[in-house]
């Protein structure tokens, strides 16, 4: 009866062997952890452009921004992270008010227009998305759609919107008509959704099942669709992209940011680090990876395909003014939306 | 009769020993355990109070206002009520198809039963997203109560079949030969005899689906159903707020200990039937299906149909389908070597410290050791995101050098799959008699002889169980994956995820497919153990 044992057992011992030697791995030279909120692949070839020009290391964990932020959180000042890159500010901010941020070079901030950096200058923006609204093409007609997000709450969308009150990005949706037009209708608008609608998981979800027609609407930020339609191809696509009327409270840009540790003991090579992903060089990789994001340089063109962010007429809320989101999550979670 | 009460010494107690004595007499002499099995059961507990600790710690900040906002809201109320309906439909079901899939497996003429006993187990090795998204591709409209009730008792059945198996390939046929002989029908024998001697690995399953549940999240999301975990992950997510999301998880921890004295009382009160005489166990004949062979095939046709083959259809659409679809790049394969050698290495740990918790709650059952069973417990109706920013808390303060390190990864894994290791142990010790090893000791060999000799072997599948269920269970894990993982490492559940959260659904697919692959191996070398072991008894 014990045959079984030593095979197991023997099976075992190479197995943890490989395991453990998994964690000596470590390069010549300077070497900065980055943790990474972003998309895996456009993180991947901004940083192998950042070892080709400066020759540091970078060390990536990449992981949902989320937790990511939870995680630096619990290590505070032992943090090993140099760089904490993310797709939306708000878990920046919250790094903020923690005062785990240190401030970044004011060269950098310079790079890209101000009002898409930190207040106070602790985190710097990189690239943006802008909210959307992704309908079915055989279920919507061109002139039904909203000219702005605040018709999505009126009852001749009644069991036709798709949206995703969980996300990061949605908070801000709900901060900016707080911010524009109160919290009343905030309030309001938030009920009105939640009739009329359906509550999924995520974008990538809405984006989806719009794309099914499952649902007529779904309010998500441009570059959801994008990615369906290249993963998807133009044949599969039944769906298409409406932006809102300019300055309405739907009309926002969402930043994605960076910022260096104060807890990181490589601080010259983390601020390097940032410079580059506002450099030329650093948002031309932006705009060619497959993240369909607007780098937010001047100067530097998006993707084929998007709407040029100049034409852009976004409300006029900064990532700053969104803040944390901390008013928008207490809405949702009176209305039982969260 | 029983190896579940407290084994009655041969001799009566004296009435008034003083409790140092009592606890000397309960650690040495004849029951002596061994300082080993002792320290085994400390570290596993110590293991399991880590995230426990760092849970109370960070609520105990939260004044009694913060509570009464975080917990008298109407929607916690409509969570909590989710969660508790979800879970008990879910583990009545799981019971039912868990019991009868493992019956039909090990105990008829089935065809090809080796094959059905790897099927049977592979829907643990699916990543929930693959399982919840494949239903919702095949029907769009799918959502709410029994989406969820029925998309997880497909994918946690497992959690019951395998014990279940397992107690069933190590059964004494005697007991039912005996009240067969007596004018029992095939029923009632089974009923009145089977399912008593099988009844811990029954419970230990239920409880497993059941914390399981408390603690699940992604699966559910798809299918829009919402349960307590919901609020949790919303003031981390959203709200940054350490502090509300472990008040909030204490309450999980609450309906755990629930649940938890539920099974106690419930295992407590039937006592498996192991006879007590000496002598090698009998090995139950197989029943032949003969014309209900076909209702029975097509039955776990259609179980593993709709468990394993939606979520493999829709991996396999994915690869044909989207336009990301490459062939994987040489990493798969590193990745692949990561995942076997953390989950072999959890799982090897798990078991190990499975073993003194079950057997000192078996064969020394006293308050200290019943606690420590139940503490090993707690991990799983826990969010593993908890769980390892315990872990994370805990080493930069404390062991710095292990942070982020592949044994930090194995133990997060150990902790958070130890109860289905010990699930498999306890079954197994459960039915294993403790007599025997008492005759071992009697006839002069020492304990660690007899432990070798007597209990290993008898306590083998179990032991095997054990392994198997935390090895698939560790091979999907992604939450503690991300956080704890030595950087630069790749795992199939890490580059998965970052795959699907790009939607490149297609290149996504080779990494799902090969979870299920490696999660195959233990499967499958559990069941050729069982059959082997049980073949060679038949034959003896």
């Amino acid at each position: 009866m014990s045959r079984g044992k030593p095979s197991i057992l023997g099976a075992l011992a190479p197995c943890v062997a490989l395991a453990l030697s998994a964690c000596g791995s470590s390069a010549h030279g300077t070497t900065i952890t980055l943790y990474n909120g972003q998309h895996e692949q456009t993180t991947a070839a901004l940083v192998s452009a950042f070892e080709k020009q400066t020759g540091i290391h970078v060390e990536v964990r990449t992981g949902d921004e989320a937790e990511l932020g939870n995680q630096i959180l619990q290590e505070g000042s032992s943090s090993p992270a140099d760089v904490f890159y993310t797709e939306n500010t708000p878990v920046l901010e919250a790094l903020r008010e923690h005062g785990l941020l240190a401030p970044v070079a004011s060269a950098t901030l310079a790079a890209v227009p101000s009002r898409y950096d930190s207040a106070q200058g602790d985190w710097v923006g990189v690239s943006a998305r802008v909210s959307a609204l992704v309908y079915n093409t055989s279920q919507v007609k061109p002139a039904e759609l909203p000219s702005s997000i605040l018709e999505l709450a009126e009852p001749r969308w009644k069991g036709r919107v798709g949206f995703a009150p969980s996300e990061t990005d949605f908070q801000p949706l709900i901060t900016a008509i707080v911010k524009l037009d109160g919290l009343a209708t905030a309030e309001r608008w938030l009920k009105g959704l939640q009739a009329n609608g359906k509550a999924y998981p995520d974008n990538e979800t809405v984006v989806a099942q719009v794309n099914n027609g499952e649902s007529a609407v779904g309010p998500i930020n441009h570059y959801y669709w994008f990615r369906l339609r290249a993963e998807l191809g133009a044949g599969a696509t039944h769906s298409a992209l409406h932006y809102y009327a300019p300055e309405s409270p739907g009309d926002l840009v969402n930043v994605s940011g960076a910022a260096v540790l104060r807890s990181s003991s490589h601080r010259a090579a983390a601020q390097r680090f940032l410079a580059f992903l506002v450099s030329r060089t650093g948002q031309e990789t932006i705009a060619h990876g497959n993240s369909y994001e607007y780098p937010l340089r001047p100067g530097v063109p998006p993707a084929p395909g998007l709407r040029p962010f100049a034409q852009l007429a976004p409300a006029p809320l900064t990532p700053a003014e969104l803040g944390d989101g901390s008013q928008a999550l207490a809405l949702e979670q009176k209305l039982g939306l969260l | 009769m029983s190896t579940l009460a407290p084994s009655p010494p041969s001799t009566p107690r004296p009435p008034s020993a003083p409790p140092a004595a009592r606890w000397a007499r309960v650690w040495s002499g004849r029951r002596r355990w061994p300082l080993v099995g002792i320290a085994g059961a400390a570290i596993a507990a110590a293991l399991v109070l880590l995230p426990l600790a760092f849970l109370i710690v960070e609520a105990q900040r939260s004044g009694w206002g913060e509570v009464q906002r975080l917990l008298l809201r109407h929607s916690v109320a409509v969570l909590l009520w989710n969660t508790v309906r979800l879970a008990l439909a879910c583990t009545l079901l799981c019971a039912v198809l868990g019991v009868a899939a493992a019956w039909c497996v090990e105990r008829t003429t089935l065809p090809a039963r080796r094959l059905w006993a790897v099927a049977l187990v592979l829907p643990l090795g699916v990543p929930d997203f693959v399982i919840g998204f494949g239903w919702v591709s095949i029907d769009p409209a799918l959502h709410g109560y029994l989406a969820a009730v029925m998309i997880m008792t497909l994918a946690l059945y497992p959690l019951v079949y395998l014990p279940v198996a397992s107690a069933l390939a190590n059964l004494d046929a005697g007991l039912e030969e005996a009240a067969r002989s007596l004018g029992m029908g095939p029923w009632r024998t089974f009923w009145k005899v089977t399912l008593r001697q099988i009844r811990p690995a029954v419970l230990g399953g239920c409880l497993l689906v059941t914390l399981a549940l408390l603690a699940e999240y992604g699966a559910f999301e798809i299918v829009q159903y919402q349960t307590f975990t919901v609020a949790i992950f919303t003031e981390f997510k959203l709200g940054f707020d350490t502090v509300a999301a472990c008040v909030l998880s204490l309450v999980l921890v609450a309906l755990s200990i629930a649940a938890l004295a539920g099974e106690l009382t419930l295992t407590g009160r039937g006592r498996s039937g192991r006879p007590a005489g000496p002598g090698a166990r009998r090995v139950a004949p197989r029943v032949a299906l003969g014309r209900l062979a076909a209702p029975v095939l097509a039955g776990l046709g259609a179980l593993s149909g709709l468990a394993l083959g939606v979520p493999i259809g829709s991996l396999a659409y994915w690869m044909a389908r989207g336009s990301s679809t490459t062939l994987p790049s040489a990493s798969i394969l590193g990745a692949a070597a990561h995942t076997a050698a953390y989950s072999a290495a959890a799982a090897a740990l798990a078991t190990v410290l499975a073993v003194p918790v079950s057997a000192l709650a078996m064969r020394h059952r006293n308050r200290v050791t019943v606690l420590i069973e139940r503490l090993a417990y707690l991990p799983m109706a826990l969010p593993g995101l908890v769980i390892a920013l315990g872990l994370v808390s805990f080493s930069v303060r404390y062991a710095f050098s292990l942070y982020q390190s592949a044994l930090e990864l194995i133990v997060a894994y150990a902790i958070l799959f130890l109860p289905l290791a010990v699930v498999g142990v306890r079954s197994a010790m459960g039915q294993s008699s403790a007599r025997l090893e008492e005759v071992g000791r009697s006839l002069g060999a020492r304990p660690s002889a007899v432990w070798r000799r007597v209990t290993l072997p008898l306590i083998a599948p179990g032991l095997g169980a054990a392994f198997a269920l935390v090895f698939i269970s560790a091979a999907t894990e992604l939450t503690a994956t991300l956080l704890l993982h030595p950087t630069g490492v790749n795992t199939l559940a890490t580059q998965f995820w970052a795959y699907t959260s790009e939607l490149s659904y297609g290149a996504a697919a080779p990494y799902a497919a090969l979870m299920v692959a490696i999660s195959a191996v233990p499967a499958y070398l559990l069941s050729r153990r069982m059959s082997t072991l049980a073949n060679a008894e038949r034959a003896a």
